[in-house]
């Protein structure tokens, strides 16, 4: 059983650190503003997503994995509600704003 | 397993700091903030793969700390921007 949570985490981890490079070279190549946050958020949901889901087999306490989660949430909701601010700020004031 | 986690908040320090290069390249003040939150989120998942790595829970404090204060850059930067923007247009 510990060999599956192991392997689920090397897994998850792995593809969530990869996710943070996808959005990182996406935010450096990526042609506009726009496109560019489409990058950002992969790496929110994504990468976090699954570096969390790969941490929480991990974790010794049932307290500490419910607080990864409720990170992980927090986390969630302020990257949805920023990159729909800071796409309303482009759409009012340009990519200058 | 705790070195593995250590090997991968790493390599995720290091495309965060090659994302902090948009900072250089851009001139856009909303690419130079989305860079930032990429720190943000970056530096979250750092600070929980290490408090799983070493196992001290209280780092995980931290990282729910970053998220906030990212999510708080983020929302004085486009109140910033649209207070400027009605300013100029003599509101």
């Amino acid at each position: 059983m510990s060999l599956v949570m192991d392997i689920l985490t090397i897994c998850a981890v792995s593809a969530g650190a990869l996710f943070f490079l996808a959005g990182t070279v996406g935010l450096l190549r990526f042609p506009d503003t726009l496109t560019r946050l489409h990058a950002l958020t992969k790496v929110d949901n994504l990468g976090l997503g699954l570096i969390v889901l790969g941490l929480l087999p991990q974790t010794s306490s049932l307290l500490f994995a419910v607080k990864l989660v409720i990170v992980w949430l927090l986390v969630q909701l302020s990257g949805a509600v920023v990159t729909q601010l800071i796409a309303g700020a482009v759409r009012h004031h340009g990519a200058d704003g | 397993m705790p070195s593995l986690l250590l090997g991968a908040s790493v390599f995720v320090l290091l495309t965060v700091a090659l994302g902090l290069f948009a900072i250089l390249r851009r001139s856009a003040d909303v690419d130079r903030l989305m860079a930032v939150q990429l720190l943000g989120t970056g530096g979250v998942a750092i600070l929980l793969l290490l408090a799983v790595a070493t196992e001290t829970p209280p780092v995980m404090d931290v990282a729910v700390m970053l998220a906030l204060f990212a999510a708080f850059a983020a929302v004085a930067f486009v109140r910033d921007a649209s207070g400027a923007s009605s300013e100029a247009r003599g509101e």
